[in-house]
């Protein structure tokens, strides 16, 4: 499974020497790794190890003390997370955030917003230019629908469905941003392993259909394994490991530090 | 008896026109705090300055009604804006009881520079609004001003004109989803400061239109920004984040406190309609503390 059938890419994101810390405590320290076009890239490593923050970090909710990113060829200290998002940076978050009171129809929508840009009086009038820019951008909005399979949920609050369901329905709302680079945190949290299953074919579907770049981080090793091109490990905010799943797998430190249970390593 | 019933429609009708008045007002408060948690105590002098800027370009200017009501509504924008820039901006990320603490020090500002621009004498309002009795209600023994019906009519569209803001335009959308969560908002490319800067404009047009009904029933004067103060039960009746809630909260007081003055008063001693929207408040407070429409608060602890 972990052979795609499409071309990993020239460098689409990059992190130099990132460091972040709140007050006292160093949440990262000098983290460098890249991403590749079209490349699936594991961020893993125990509670605590800073890979959230590190995803706060590329899509600008944190701005680090220290180090660059480059993006797309453009180096900046910080991003801020509009602009990510204008840029072509999407994601999804551990505890899922939706729109609770709005249906799902209308989370996915909101993905479009940004391309979205008919004057707010045609808007209002719900008539002419904006009429035709709302129906496209349903049209588009439908296609992911019936992608990941979510045709009967579309017109239910989002805080009324099952927890499985609220992550499928987040993936889309990223999805619908048509983005060039996909963070997923914890896209498998708390599934069953049906959901999981399923999860894992959403996401190697987008990779190669869309030819989406993905950075994901995920517990369950089984299925980082399988899915990801390379892996990266973090550890008390420190990089421990870079390299492809059977790198990582056989790196001592990464087997000390996480993995260290040598009668089961398929279980973390 | 015949008399007794007519009676009853008129207070019922004033009541229920009285809180219209209220429900505006409300309605500010709870489209700023459903997209940004602010509490914005400087609602009710919103109104006030809207309704002084008003008056003050009519008389200076001598424009007709129209033009100043337009230039106003470009003012109240022009102030959102510097809201956004020189308070919000600074402070975001701070405790709800912070940034509540600056719209009290906004409030002030507010008053003193209205003051300071337009003086503190009362003055009229006349955008042309048409006054006087309802003939035909009249006739039947109902008095009801044709100003409160106008009232009445402007919030009810107004009230439409937001449901399809917010339900049908991508901006609306995107409201919706600041208020649900910051973060995600933030993670498909809303602009916080892009959706403040709107519905602190939305909200100043909101005080406008209360500004112009309050001040051309009992012209535009200081005691003006008190109304914010009957707001307040209004919104802990209907709810902090509900627009439908500020509407019928509104109207409960209005009717309620009109009803309590003359069918109690007699009892327990007049002037019930200073006091009875706090008890009412109070009573709610004990009993469904998020209101008639508002979202269960459960805090994490």
């Amino acid at each position: 499974m972990t052979q795609h059938e499409r071309a990993i890419g020239d460098t689409l994101l990059k992190v130099d020497n990132i460091s972040l810390g709140f007050g006292g405590v160093q949440a990262l320290s000098n983290i460098s790794f890249d991403i590749r076009e079209h490349e699936i890239r594991a961020i893993i490593g125990p509670n605590g190890a800073g890979k959230t923050s590190m995803l706060n970090v590329i899509n600008g909710f944190y701005h680090p003390q220290e180090g660059a990113i480059t993006f797309k060829g453009e180096v900046r200290r910080a991003m801020r997370p509009h602009v990510a998002a204008k840029q072509g940076i999407a994601r999804t978050f551990q505890n899922v955030a939706l729109f609770k009171g709005m249906s799902t129809l209308d989370n996915i929508m909101t993905g479009r917003n940004l391309r979205m840009h008919k004057n707010i009086l045609w808007q209002m009038l719900y008539y002419g230019p904006a009429r035709t820019e709302e129906m496209e951008h349903r049209r588009r909005v439908e296609e992911i629908i019936d992608f990941l399979e979510i045709q009967a949920i579309r017109r239910v609050p989002v805080g009324k469905l099952p927890y499985g369901l609220q992550k499928r329905v987040e993936l889309a709302r990223a999805l619908a941003m048509e983005p060039e680079l996909l963070l997923l945190d914890e896209p498998m949290a708390g599934m069953n392993v049906e959901e999981k299953e399923d999860m894992c074919r959403f996401i190697l579907d987008v990779n190669e259909q869309f030819g989406t770049t993905i950075a994901l981080i995920e517990h369950d090793m089984g299925v980082v394994m399988d899915i990801s091109d390379r892996v990266v490990v973090l550890d008390y905010g420190r990089k421990l490991a870079d390299g492809t799943p059977d790198e990582v797998r056989g790196n001592q430190d990464v087997i000390d530090a996480y993995l260290g249970v040598p009668h089961d390593e398929g279980e973390a | 008896m015949g008399d007794s019933l007519l009676y009853f429609i008129e207070v019922t009708i004033g009541g229920l026109l009285a809180g219209v008045m209220y429900s505006l007002v409300a309605l500010g408060f709870v489209l700023i705090f459903k997209a940004s948690g602010i509490f914005n105590f400087a609602q009710g002098v919103m109104a006030l300055f809207a309704a002084l800027t008003l008056v003050g370009l009519m008389e200076k200017l001598g424009v007709p009604a129209w033009v100043a009501i337009v230039m106003t509504i470009g003012v109240m924008i022009l102030l959102a804006w510097l809201i956004e820039r020189l308070v919000l901006q600074h402070l975001v990320n701070q405790d709800p009881i912070i940034l509540f603490m600056a719209t009290i020090g906004l409030a002030y500002v507010l008053e003193g520079v209205g003051d300071l621009m337009w003086g503190s004498d009362v003055k009229a309002l006349n955008v042309g609004l048409p006054d006087g009795a309802v003939d035909w209600m009249f006739d039947l023994g109902i008095y009801v001003t044709k100003l409160e019906l106008v009232a009445a009519a402007t919030a009810a569209a107004l009230v439409a004109v937001l449901a399809v803001f917010f339900q049908r335009t991508r901006i609306g959308r995107a409201l919706r989803a600041v208020a649900d969560d910051h973060q995600a908002a933030l993670s498909v490319g809303i602009s916080l400061r892009t959706i403040w800067v709107i519905v602190w404009s939305v909200s100043g047009i909101v005080a406008l239109v209360a500004g112009i009904m309050w001040g051309s029933s009992s012209g535009v004067q200081f005691s003006l920004s008190l109304i914010a103060l009957k707001a307040l039960p209004v919104l802990i009746l209907g709810g902090f984040t509900s627009i439908p809630g500020a509407i019928i909260g509104g109207l409960i007081i209005g009717v309620g406190e009109k009803w309590a003055e003359i069918y109690l008063g007699d009892y327990i001693g007049h002037a019930i309609e200073n006091w009875f929207a706090y008890v009412l408040a109070l009573a709610f407070l004990l009993i469904r503390p998020q209101g008639l429409f508002g979202e269960k608060i459960i805090e994490r602890v």
